[in-house]
């Protein structure tokens, strides 16, 4: 199984298996790792998932789960602490290409 | 005593029973955890049983809060199909309809709420349903094929969207709303206005001010509704939803002060410094509009959970949250930040029209207390950060299109 590594906002990181076909978000949710709340169950309405990509990842996560779609675009364009490499984790699905994915989480999801 | 010994019990397995076992873990928590529920499956969500799951676009995995050796793994015990039936203070002990009890040192109410009933004859007809957990949407699920007829009384949240999902399953559906409006008491005029519209431009048949006078049945089951306007609506099915009440006599059973549900604080304590409450079943602060109240969500669900574990794990509080909701119909898409208390003014940003647009309620200091958005995340999102700032905003700009939510924050 893929595994994708999630790095607290204190610097702890958690490393866990990811079913592919499932998203990112899952494989937090499933972990029980802190700081992914995921308040919506995936459904583009809570922006509790928001991760940033590691930058060498951005070009692959880019390749395999596309760019962000509108609703995913405009949620995050207001979610505190956006950046450039922001995306909502349930809106990436774990692929075998994303075996090794490291995100970092913001400070706060609220 | 220590938290290595401290036995926690939590008593509701839904979402907020769910979430707080799993915050525990994550914080660190590391005696015993016990949880209790009266449904015989784990945690799930609720809000996909009158959406996706009605619709069939669903399945049970994706319906589960956590999987299924989530829970071993984390060392919390799971006693499901039982229910708790009286709550010994002075002994920490807890009553189980099995004959056992268990004891605590600390409680968790997580009792969640239950579908309200109508005393009306005929309610207990083959056919007449509510909708609170998977069961009851499994039932609803048989009931809504191609050319059934579904009536719905009460245009609430859970009313519309079962009916956009009975609509999409193609069922004939009537709407009976009591009230001049749908969504009398939970959203503003332009919204009710807006999904009046909608739905009956979907085949939905809507009847507004009519009151029930009673469910007729034909050989045990149901096969009208009498209404108070004269009219009758034959139906194969009906589904109640007019509101929910807390499941909050365990707790007055044992002494705990409730007001509309079980009293807490910002912590989610309640009256017993053993014994925390959260979800559903809570009357709780708001600290942003300074006043209790009782909220029926996911997000307030999870916000408690959050309280309940950092205070039993010696955590800082986390930051208060503003209160959120979403409802999906059809393709529509409403998000409502905020609570409209003290609001004087109302601002329309966007034209109805076009399916995107958003209602702001100002107090009279031109502050954002809440706003519905309608297929419009920018209007939600950065409503809900002026909601929080309590910065007062040109009402103009506001209602002004070609004005960025970015430069109003
Ligand atoms: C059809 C539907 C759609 C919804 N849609 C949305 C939505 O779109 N967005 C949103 O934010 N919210 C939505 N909600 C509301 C949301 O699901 C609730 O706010 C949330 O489930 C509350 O969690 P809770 O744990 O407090 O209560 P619940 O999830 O109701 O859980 C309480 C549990 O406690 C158990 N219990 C009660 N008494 C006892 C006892 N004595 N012993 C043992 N167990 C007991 C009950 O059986 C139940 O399983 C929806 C709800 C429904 C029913
Ligand atoms: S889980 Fe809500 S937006 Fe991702």
């Amino acid at each position: 199984m893929p595994k994708v590594t999630f790095i607290e906002h204190n610097g702890t990181a958690h490393t866990v298996e990811a079913k592919t076909g499932l998203s990112v978000m899952l494989a937090a949710i499933t972990n029980n790792v802190p700081g992914i709340d995921a308040d919506c169950g995936g459904e583009c309405a809570c922006a509790t998932c928001h991760v940033y990509i590691e930058p060498e990842w951005q070009a692959k996560v880019l390749a395999e789960a596309g760019a962000p779609a509108a609703q995913e675009a405009s949620m995050l364009s207001f979610a505190a602490t956006t950046q450039d490499n922001s995306r909502l984790s349930c809106q990436i699905t774990v692929t075998e290409a994303l075996d090794g994915l490291v995100v970092r989480m913001p400070e706060g999801q609220h | 005593m220590g938290q290595e010994t401290d036995r926690i019990v939590v008593v509701g397995a839904g979402h907020a029973g769910g979430s707080v076992v799993a915050f525990l873990r994550q914080y660190g928590w590391s005696g015993p955890i016990t949880l209790v529920g009266a449904e015989p499956i784990p945690p799930y969500h609720r809000p996909p049983l009158s959406k996706a799951w009605l619709k069939g676009e669903a399945d049970a995995a994706s319906l589960a809060l956590r999987p299924e050796n989530f829970y071993a793994d984390n060392a919390i015990e799971l006693r499901l199909g039982t229910v708790a039936t009286a709550i010994d203070r002075a002994t920490h002990t807890l009553s189980l309809n099995c004959g056992e009890s268990l004891a605590y040192d600390h409680l968790i109410l997580a009792l969640g709420a239950r579908a309200r009933k109508l005393p009306l004859p005929g309610a207990d007809l083959v056919g007449v349903m509510e909708l609170r957990t998977a069961a009851d949407a499994d039932r609803l699920k048989a009931a809504i094929g191609e050319g059934r007829r579904l009536a719905i009384i009460g245009g609430g949240y859970i009313g519309l969207e079962a009916a956009a999902s009975a609509q999409a399953l193609g069922a004939e559906v009537t709407i009976i709303e009591r009230e001049p409006r749908l969504l009398a008491r939970v959203a503003s005029p332009p919204l009710s206005t807006f999904f009046q519209d909608f739905h009956r431009s979907k085949g939905v048949a809507i009847e507004l001010d009519a009151g029930v006078e009673a469910l007729e049945g034909q050989g045990g089951q149901i096969a009208a509704i009498r209404l108070s306007n004269g009219k009758t609506i034959q139906c194969d099915a009906v589904l109640i939803g007019v509101g929910a009440v807390a499941n909050d006599e365990l707790a007055r059973a044992c002494g705990l002060s409730c007001g509309n549900g079980i009293e807490v604080d910002a912590a989610s304590r309640t009256s017993d410094p053993a014994i925390y409450a959260i979800g559903d079943c809570t009357f709780r602060p708001l600290e942003p509009y300074s006043r209790n109240v009782r909220l029926e969500s996911v997000p307030n669900a999870i916000e408690q959970s959050k309280q309940a574990a950092a205070s039993l794990c010696g955590r800082p509080p986390p930051a208060p949250e503003i209160p959120w909701f979403w409802s999906d119909q059809y393709n529509i898409r409403l998000q409502i930040a905020g609570m409209p208390f003290d609001v004087t003014e109302t601002i329309l940003r966007g034209d109805p029209a076009t399916g995107s647009f958003a209602v702001f309620h100002l107090a009279p200091d031109a502050t954002v207390r809440s706003v519905e958005a309608v297929n419009a995340p920018p209007e939600f999102m950065a409503g809900k950060l002026l909601i929080a700032k309590r910065k007062p905003v040109p009402r103009e700009r506001l209602a002004d299109m070609a004005v960025s939510m970015k430069d109003l924050l």
